[in-house]
């Protein structure tokens, strides 16, 4: 039975996450007043850094576009039933991927088939990293929770090895690989404003956005209208149930793992091709677990994704502005906001939602709604 | 039986509980409305009703797992206000419920102390509880093993333990969920002597249940909940079958045995032959199985619950593979190393009702008319080149809803927001829509109100009418007796007996369910 907290749908898709976010700000300005900063002064400062210049937007936008791949990646093996952990390792192999395929091919190829190439292997190398948790999982049992933690160790590991032991330029003292040709670098945001005209400041933001939004609808559209979507979702909601279908579950875990590694990789274009053209050290910095958050707080949707991802980037980017600008706030006070943000939209929703419902039954009268 | 306690002192007594105006909402249902309840020190109430009509409820607000929104309660005439289980079982509440709370991996003695060890001692603490408990043994006549463990001992001995548990704990109140669902008749009535002797020593019972007989048989007085109300309170003398299930309904219901008139037997389109299964810690779950369904008949599985029947239905069904056997669906031959899968199978034109709803037949968090496609979203109807067909899946749903009388007729609500018979009837219309040729129903009308369970009868024996072979698997002797045309009675995962619809009677399956022979 419910406790009678049931909200309209309406209200449970927009006025809820609104609400939540709304108390994990005055939780959040609380923590302001208390370390003696005034917390009106600080907002503003935040949403003047995230939103206030073409700059701050650029880089709220770049940020954002990182946690959109990291954010769907958890949520299409969330809907599986699955917890992916492990962005943060696929990523880094996304990033592995488009590096080497620069690295082999960037000189002899042409952009237009460079780019496409870097995608592909970004993708490939993430997904099948991923895949191998995906498979422990579903043929040995071995929870995809801690073999995915585990996987990120390796892949960091992994990372500086061949960094430092195979890829850096004999002589460099930079743990890093050498630059790719210019054919291997995404074009910028002011690159593409460029072409038609608008002048735009030099920023990390790169052609990697549109790729997030075309992911997240792609996301979509593969969930809610296909069969394999169908057949994934109902393995996640039901195991029970799909195997009653004829599903094999073991296949779509497998799947679902792909998928989710795949779009986690997808980091490693915007990293990698979008903005240092080279393989660097450590370029994924904590996304993949940011994406767990801006996931629980999209409410495994890709337009909750998309949202949750340019709030958290508006975090990142205004946080650092506001650490900059005003003396005596850090940002550590901008990660205890975040904390905020996924303790009230996440674990806390519930009891948000409880409280809403009554405020709404005493607002109006409820309809009645048949159970 | 008489309504009157047994001595003189004791009809002075006051009322063993006494719950007055007791209001209890969820969200927009009224699970109990304006409720009184008296229940007289020393005998056996029964609480009838049917499901959802707010029985269950009415006993969480006593035992304390709920809180009421509104009314009071008063134990031998003292008012208290009970907010969790520990108040109830200091009042002198006990509570035995349907699904058993106790521990299989722990022993019998373990299982009374756990929660209520008499020091930090244990060694100590069990010479002093297995003396108590001895002690209430021999006064009750409730024996168990109490050095067993739990997950050792028989479905009787477990409910025999929970009684023992609540009596340990003191209950001068006892009130039992459903005891007798999952025992067979002859442990019934072993049950009901044990019932009456505690009533004889003092203790008071509430009997929660759905079947009258029982209550005919071992009540004092009876309460018959509707809709969240009381609509009767009479003692059991005043009382009759008619017309309880007249005042559980609201109107006349007529389920009656199917005609005996003898069909014409078709062909043979299932045929198992020595199906064997094991789980998976190798205990054998079915044993040389032979099974034989014929088009136009429907074949009753009776038995205990937990004695193979799940398991012959999830094999027929290619949930599971047998490790030993053969399979002839239709055209198609299979083996035990090449089994039927659930998609073969229904490719084959075999549909199945699955006996868990929620687990298996409906994904609760889709709604309608995602889940009335499960397992057939492949119909070109529902998806084309990989694509789902949301229009056609909702139309689709929404001609079931109306074929199957689903309410409320909206295919966008999630699925578990359907009442039980609803779901039941939705998972029907989707398996019966197919036309199949074998269909294999679990539990068809567990948790299922009795105007939807009529309802079900309808379309099951339409079914047969229309030329499809049934079976049946049901612990509900009555709906076995009702629907089929020939039984099989399974005991400890073999074919204990079978038995023409005509031979059959409650005493002759109920010796087969329990193991002795025909």
């Amino acid at each position: 039975m419910s406790t009678g907290a049931t909200l309209p749908r309406w209200a449970d898709l927009l006025l809820l996450p609104v609400v939540c976010l709304g108390v994990a700000l005055l939780a959040g300005a609380a923590v302001v007043a208390l370390v003696g900063q005034n917390p009106g002064e600080v907002m503003a400062a935040l949403v003047r850094g995230a939103f206030g210049t073409p700059r701050g937007l650029s880089y709220t936008l770049y940020y954002a576009t990182t946690f959109v791949f990291t954010g769907l990646a958890v949520s299409v093996a969330f809907h599986a039933g699955l917890f992916n952990i492990g962005g943060e390792g696929q990523a880094l192999m996304g990033g592995l991927g488009a590096g080497l395929a620069a690295l082999a091919w960037s000189a002899a190829l042409p952009a237009y088939a460079m780019l496409p190439a870097m995608l592909v292997c970004s993708m490939l190398l993430a997904m099948a990293w991923a895949a191998v948790p995906g498979y422990l999982q579903a043929y040995r049992g071995s929870h995809v929770v801690i073999t995915t933690i585990m996987f990120n160790f390796i892949a960091s590991s992994l990372m500086a090895y061949l960094l430092v032991n195979h890829l850096r330029p004999r002589g460099a003292m930079a743990v890093e690989s050498a630059a790719f040709a210019e054919s291997a670098r995404l074009p910028s945001a002011r690159d593409v404003l460029g072409w038609i005209g608008v002048d735009w400041p030099a920023s990390p933001l790169n052609a990697s956005v549109l790729l997030a939004l075309l992911a997240a609808l792609g996301v979509y559209l593969f969930l809610w209208h296909t069969r394999g979507g169908y057949r994934l979702r109902a393995v996640g909601a039901s195991p029970g149930a799909a195997e009653y279908a004829g599903i094999r579950s073991r296949r779509t875990t497998m799947l679902a793992m792909a998928l989710s590694g795949a779009l986690a990789g997808l980091v490693g274009i915007n990293e990698v091709a979008g903005v240092s053209g080279k393989i660097v050290l450590d370029f994924v910095g904590g996304a993949g677990f940011t994406g767990i958050a801006v996931a629980l707080m999209g409410r495994n949707h890709p337009l909750g994704i998309v949202l949750a991802s340019v709030l958290f980037g508006a975090l990142f980017q205004g946080g650092a502005e506001v650490a900059f600008d005003v003396p005596g706030f850090t940002r550590d006070m901008v990660v205890m906001l975040q904390g905020f943000i996924v303790l009230f939209s996440s674990a806390m929703t519930y009891l948000v939602a409880a409280l809403l419902a009554r405020l709404l039954r005493l607002l109006g009268p409820a309809k009645v709604r048949h159970g | 039986m008489s309504a009157e306690p047994a001595g003189g002192a004791a009809a002075q007594a006051p009322d063993a509980v006494r719950m007055r105006g007791i209001h209890k909402r969820f969200g927009s249902v009224l699970a109990n409305d304006d409720v009184d309840l008296r229940v007289r020190s020393a005998t056996v109430h029964g609480i009838v009703g049917e499901n959802g009509a707010g029985k269950s409820t009415l006993m969480s607000v006593l035992y304390g797992f709920y809180q009421a929104d509104a009314g009071s309660i008063e134990v031998f005439g003292t008012p208290v206000k009970i907010r969790h289980a520990d108040d109830a079982i200091a009042q002198g509440i006990g509570m035995v419920h349907q699904h058993f709370m106790l521990v299989d991996t722990l022993t019998a003695l373990d299982n009374v102390m756990l929660g209520a060890e008499p020091g930090w001692l244990l060694g100590r603490a069990q010479q002093r509880v297995r003396v108590r408990l001895e002690a209430l043994m021999q006064a009750t006549g409730l024996h168990v093993r109490l050095d067993a463990l739990v997950g050792a001992l028989a479905v009787g001995d477990r409910q025999r333990l929970e009684i023992l548990k609540a009596l340990y704990r003191g209950a001068r109140v006892l009130i039992l969920d459903e005891p007798t669902a999952v025992l067979t008749p002859q442990e019934t009535l072993q049950l009901f002597g044990v019932l009456r002797q505690l009533r004889d020593q003092g203790t008071t019972i509430v009997l929660i249940t759905h079947k009258l007989k029982e209550v005919m048989a071992l009540c004092d007085e009876v309460t018959v909940m509707r809709a969240g109300r009381v609509v009767q309170a009479l003692p059991i003398a005043q009382a009759s079958i008619e017309g309880l299930a007249q005042a559980m309904v609201g109107r006349k219901v007529q389920i009656g045995r199917s005609s005996s008139a003898v069909r014409p037997r078709g062909e043979v389109v299932l045929q198992a032959r020595a199906l064997q299964a094991r789980d998976a810690l190798g205990v054998v779950r079915l044993e040389g199985i032979d099974l034989d369904l014929r088009e136009g008949e429907i074949v009753g599985v009776a038995g205990v619950s937990g004695n193979g029947q799940s398991e012959l239905l999830d094999v027929l069904s290619g949930l599971a593979r047998p490790q030993a056997g053969s399979l002839q669906l239709g055209p198609a031959h299979f083996g035990a190393q090449r089994w039927l899968d659930p998609q073969t199978a229904r490719a084959l034109g075999l549909a199945h009702v699955p006996e868990d709803r929620q687990a298996r037949a409906l994904v609760m968090d889709f709604a309608a008319w995602e889940s009335a496609v499960l397992g057939y979203d492949h119909l070109p109807r529902y998806a084309r080149h990989g694509w789902m067909r949301h229009r056609g899946m909702r139309v689709a749903t929404a001609s079931m809803m109306e074929q199957f009388d689903v309410r409320p007729r909206n295919p966008t609500l999630a699925s578990s927001k359907f009442s039980g018979g609803n779901q039941q009837k939705l998972v029907l219309a989707r398996e019966l829509g197919q036309a199949p040729r074998v269909l294999l129903v679990g539990q068809p009308t567990r948790g299922v109100d009795i105007g939807a369970i009529e309802f079900i009868y309808i379309q099951l024996r339409a079914m047969r009418d229309a030329g499809c072979a049934v079976l049946l698997v049901s612990s509900e002797l009555d709906e076995i007796l009702a629907l089929s045309d020939r039984v099989v009675v399974m005991h400890q995962g073999r074919m204990a007996g079978a038995l023409a619809i005509a031979d059959c009677t409650e005493a002759t399956l109920g010796l087969l369910m329990a193991g002795g022979a025909a």
